[in-house]
Formats: structure tokens, sequence, C-alpha cells
């Protein structure tokens, strides 16, 4: 039987699949046994009690679904009250995902945040609908390293750091979230997209635009993981598009040591733990003793990247 | 011969009939169903009935499945639709639905043939619940909504409560629910658009005679903003409670998500709740409707 443990960090997942933050709350605990998943993850609080954005909140499109929920939340105390108990009644590490408009509040939260309970404090600095200096500190590398150094200086948690696939280079931000002290790189969030009705001509949510959530991001995040992994030396969780254990695989081999799902665990409620199920059986099946061994092993060494031999070899 | 694509295997981990359960503790399952019949009951509505896992059956008035509906035009369809339940047969263990053939989802639900899988999610959320104390309830619903309100009559029934079910549509032939309601034991009234009967005036006129009867311990309704309105109105005056079941767009049906949210009147105060946890079934007063 495999050994499906990874490290991010200090701390130890029984195995590399977790949900994504927004996507998951303990509720889950209705449908599936959560001290079955790798790590358990909190959707973004923020300082305020917040009531999230103007309905609808979701639309379909023909590439997935676009969603802008706000950030609803009923503040920081209420959640280290309540919701971290709820938490901490399971066993997986809990990751709590944090928000704010501004440097100083954000690193303040941090602090607060940091309770014994909670596990890793993950820096959602790339809420696709908050602007570039008011908490999407994500698209820019001197907003994301002020950002990070802020809030390394006020906690000793593990710090994960969410970055955005909306920034025009992701490896240079995601090398300042490093520099700054990131504890593992967490990537990526929602793609800031936009549909118009066409019978009333106005947009189809209540805030105009909405992340895109769907398998379509995989192909996308699975490249910003790649290149990012050449370029740091601490962990990547690899979110975008996984619905199955061999996207687990995908994502690992590209550079990541664990995933985060969102859109699957919306589709199928249980398929966080057929993913896991699946992706024992994968490496059982293979010969593959320890998961880890797949991290950052694509088979890319010898790739000539010459298009003339490429286009004349045979298929 | 080309090998298999490894990346072909998509996970499926849903409870087929006779499965055992490696979560027996959970509240929720994610189910594949057997259809077993699909059929129009008139020319906007359709009635599906599902062989189901046993858990799937423990479903109750006003609770939902979430719907992993087949496509009808071969684009994707992405999301689970939500649904309250029409009937639940725990001896032939079944679960049905009725259900107007409009959106992507439904029409595409519209495709399932007898023999078909069908995935389906739930039981979810919180239903009607009867007070012991009352003895009489009065339903009034309209166009579909009168699909959310019929497993009331079954509740009703085993909990030996009257009811008197005032059903709302366009014409004669898109009155929902009637034979289920009259099956048993409720006394239905059905107002029509047709011939001006549905008017709010004239409901109100049956609801008062209704109140002066005594038949009214409870209301409840669903499917229409002035009925909900109506009876808000005539539950303040006479102090009759009530309970309304509401929809929303629905993304994770488990509380994590806050897609459906919708705003309630609590105390005085606007708050934003989830229908699919907090709800689909919420106090009649704190609606603040559509």
């Amino acid at each position: 039987m495999v050994d499906l443990t990874v490290k991010i960090g200090d701390i130890t997942l029984q195995n590399p699949v977790q949900p994504a933050s927004g996507a998951f709350s303990w509720e889950y605990n209705d449908v599936i046994d959560l001290n079955r998943l790798g790590a358990l993850v909190a959707k973004t609080i923020c300082r305020e009690p917040r009531l999230g954005n103007p309905t609808p909140r979701m639309a379909e499109t023909e590439a997935g679904i676009i969603q802008s929920i706000g950030l609803p939340g009923k503040g920081i105390e209420y959640f280290v009250e309540h919701i971290v108990p709820e938490y901490a009644r399971f066993t997986p590490p809990l990751v709590v995902s944090v928000s704010s408009e501004s440097i100083e509040d954000f690193a303040a939260l941090a602090e607060e945040l940091s309770v014994p309970d909670v596990d890793v404090i993950e820096a959602n600095i790339s809420c696709p609908t908050r602007n570039a200096t008011g908490g999407n500190f994500a698209m820019h590398e001197d907003y994301t390293r002020d950002c990070i150094t802020a809030i390394r200086a006020k906690t000793r948690k593990p710090l994960w750091v969410k970055l955005s696939p909306n920034a025009g280079d992701i490896v240079s931000i995601a090398r300042a979230a490093e520099d700054a002290g990131a504890d593992a790189l967490v990537i990526a969030n929602t793609f800031l997209s936009l549909k118009i009705r066409t019978d009333n001509f106005r947009p189809a949510l209540g805030n105009k635009f909405g992340g895109l959530v769907s398998p379509a991001l995989k192909p996308i995040v699975l490249r910003m993981v790649y290149q990012v992994a050449k370029a740091v030396k601490i962990p990547i969780i690899g979110i975008g598009g996984v619905t199955k254990a061999e996207d687990v695989v995908e994502y690992m081999l590209a550079g990541a040591t664990a995933v985060g799902i969102g859109y699957a665990g919306f589709r199928n409620p249980t398929a966080l733990i057929s993913i896991i199920d699946d992706l024992a059986a994968w490496c059982d099946e293979r010969g593959i003793k320890k998961v880890t061994e797949l991290i950052g092993a694509v088979r890319d060494q010898d790739m000539e990247m010459d298009t003339l031999n490429a286009a004349s070899a045979g298929v | 011969m080309t090998t298999p694509d490894p990346n072909e295997n998509y996970t499926d981990a849903a409870l087929r009939i006779g499965d055992v359960d490696p979560y027996p503790q959970r509240l929720v399952g994610e189910f594949i169903g057997i259809v077993t019949r699909n059929d129009w009951v008139n020319d906007e509505y359709k009635h599906v009935v599902l062989k189901v896992h046993e858990h799937a059956t423990k479903a109750y008035a006003g609770q939902m499945f979430h719907l992993l509906c087949p496509s009808p035009d071969g684009a994707e369809v992405w999301m689970r639709r939500p649904m309250s339940v029409y009937r639940v047969d725990k001896t032939a263990g079944e679960v049905e639905f009725l259900y107007k053939s409009e959106g992507r989802g439904t029409r595409g639900m519209a495709t399932l043939q007898p023999g078909d899988e069908f995935n389906i999610a739930g039981p979810l959320g919180v239903g009607f619940k009867l007070q012991p104390s009352w003895k009489n309830i009065v339903v009034l619903g309209r166009g579909v909504g009168l699909a959310t309100l019929a497993p009331l009559s079954q509740l009703a029934a085993e909990n030996g409560v009257g009811v008197t079910a005032i059903l709302s549509a366009r014409h004669e032939g898109v009155v929902m629910s009637k034979e289920l309601f009259d099956d048993l034991g409720a006394h239905t009234i059905t107002v029509l658009d047709s011939d001006g009967s549905s008017d709010v005036e004239n409901v109100e006129r049956i609801l008062e005679t209704l109140i002066a009867q005594g038949k009214t311990d409870a209301f409840f309704t669903c499917g229409s903003n002035r009925l909900l309105k109506l009876m808000q109105r005539l539950g303040k005056k006479h102090g009759i409670p009530g309970q309304v079941a509401m929809e929303q767009i629905m993304v994770c049906g488990f509380g994590a998500c806050y897609v459906c949210v919708r705003t309630f009147e609590v105390d005085g105060k606007r708050v934003l709740k989830r229908v699919c946890r907090d709800g689909p079934v919420f106090n009649m007063q704190e609606a603040v409707g559509w």
C-alpha cells in the first residue's frame, strides 16, 4: 500500500488532497468523512462581518461557472470563537484563509488567528474581485513582498500564500512571496471573468465580474505550477480543475506537493474521498511506494524543443 | 490498437441500489438512481420516478435533492440543480420529482428514459415541520410550487392533520398535484387565471372563510410572491404561523459556498440566509419575497 503522506514545511498531510478555500466547510461532514482529507481549509475570513456581494452569485457559461461571493462572514471574533472549534473536532490540519484590504490589518489578522487550533495561515492575497491595492496584492510583485513580509513578522504559524492567475508574471510574484518568508504557495485563485446576458444586455452576476471555476483551468494552472516549481524551493499546492486522481498525479509531476479541489466537490460531493481512494489505487497498480516520488517527476529533460524535428517525427 | 488514455478514468463513487455504505452515519449521500418512468403529465410538466439506494428515501416533505442533469444540447451542464422531492415511497425504494421542463437542467432531465441512471445528492436542507398542536393546515401554491407542497399532504395524513389545498394555475390543464392531494384526503380548491378565480381578492375571501371555520392552524406556501404576501398579511392579522419554501441559484448544497443566499427579515433586521442549509423552508413571516 502506497504511502500517501506529504510534507508541506513542518506540516504533515496524510494525503495530498485537500479542499480549496471557499468551496468547503465543516458542513461537508454531512456527506463525507472529513478525517480522511489531507487538510481542512476554511473559507476566507475578514476582520469585519460582511454580507458579501449581491445575487446572482453564480452563472453557468460554456466553459464552467463564474461566481462572485464577496467574502461573506461573521468577522474574525466570531470565527475564532465559533468556527475554529467546528473544525477542531476533526483530525486533519486546519488551514485558515484570511484576507484584508490593508497590509497592516492583514498582518494583525494573521497574528489574531495564530491560536492553538489553527495549523496554517493561508494569506488570500488574490481574491479576484478585489483590486491590486485593496486585497488583491498578488497582482504585483512589490505588493506581494510587502504584504507577506508584514504578515511573516506577526506570526510563527506556517504561512501559505495564495497567488493570482490574473497577474502577468506569476513566477516573479512567487519568488517575491518566497523571499518574504512564505512556507508554501497555493496556485492559484480563480480567473477573473465576465458573462453578459443577451436577453437583457446586463452582466449575469450581481457583482458584474466573477471568478471562473472549471476543469478548463487545469491545463493553464498546471503550466503555472510547472513554471513556478522550477523557480522556487518551497512546496506548492496546485488548485485548478482537479476532477480525478490522474489530475493529482499531473499536478505532482509538474512540481506540486499537494492539490486543492473546488469544482469537483461542487459537482460530486463525494469527489474528494474517491479521488484519494483512486490515487492510492493508481500508485499501487504501478508499484509506487511513496506518492512523493511523483513530485516534479515530469520527464522533460530530454525534450529538444526543436520544431522541425518534432514536426517530422513519426506518430 | 492504441493504449487507453489513463486520464479517462473519471471518478464515480455514488451509491447504487443495494450498495453497502462505507460512511453510514452520513446525513447526505450521492446516489445513482435508475429511472423507472419519466412521463409528461401535461404540456409543460413531467413526472420522474427513480429507484434509489434506501438511504435516499429518508427525505421528508420540503427537502431537496441536488440533481446532476444530463445535457439537453451537447454542451456541459456544470452544476447540479436543486429540486424539492415530490413523493417518497419507502416500500418501493423510490423518490419522485415533478418538474417543469424549462431551463437547460430540466430540459436535460426531460430526456431521461426508463433504465437510465440519474445521479442525485441529498436529502438536503430543512423541510416542512408540523407542530403537534396543529389539527388543520392550509396549503396555497402555484405552478411548480405545488410540487414542493405536495408531500405535505403525505406528512399531514401520517400525522392525522386535515389539509385544505388551494391550487392556483393559469388554466385547468396545468393544475399540479391535485390527484396527490385528493388521494390523501385533502380538501382541494382550484383557482384559475382563465376564469379570474385566482385573483388575490378571491383567494383572500377563500382564506378568510377557512379562518372563520377554524381550519387554519398554519399556512404553507410556495411558488408565488403575491400569494406569499397575501398569506403573510392574513397570517399577521390573525396570528397564524406559516412556512414558505424558497428557491435560489445553488452550487454546493451544504452551506459552504454562499451562492444561494436570500434576504430575510428577522426581528426587524435584514439578514441573508442560505436556501440550501437554513432552508429551503423558512418562517413565512421572515421571508422578504422577490
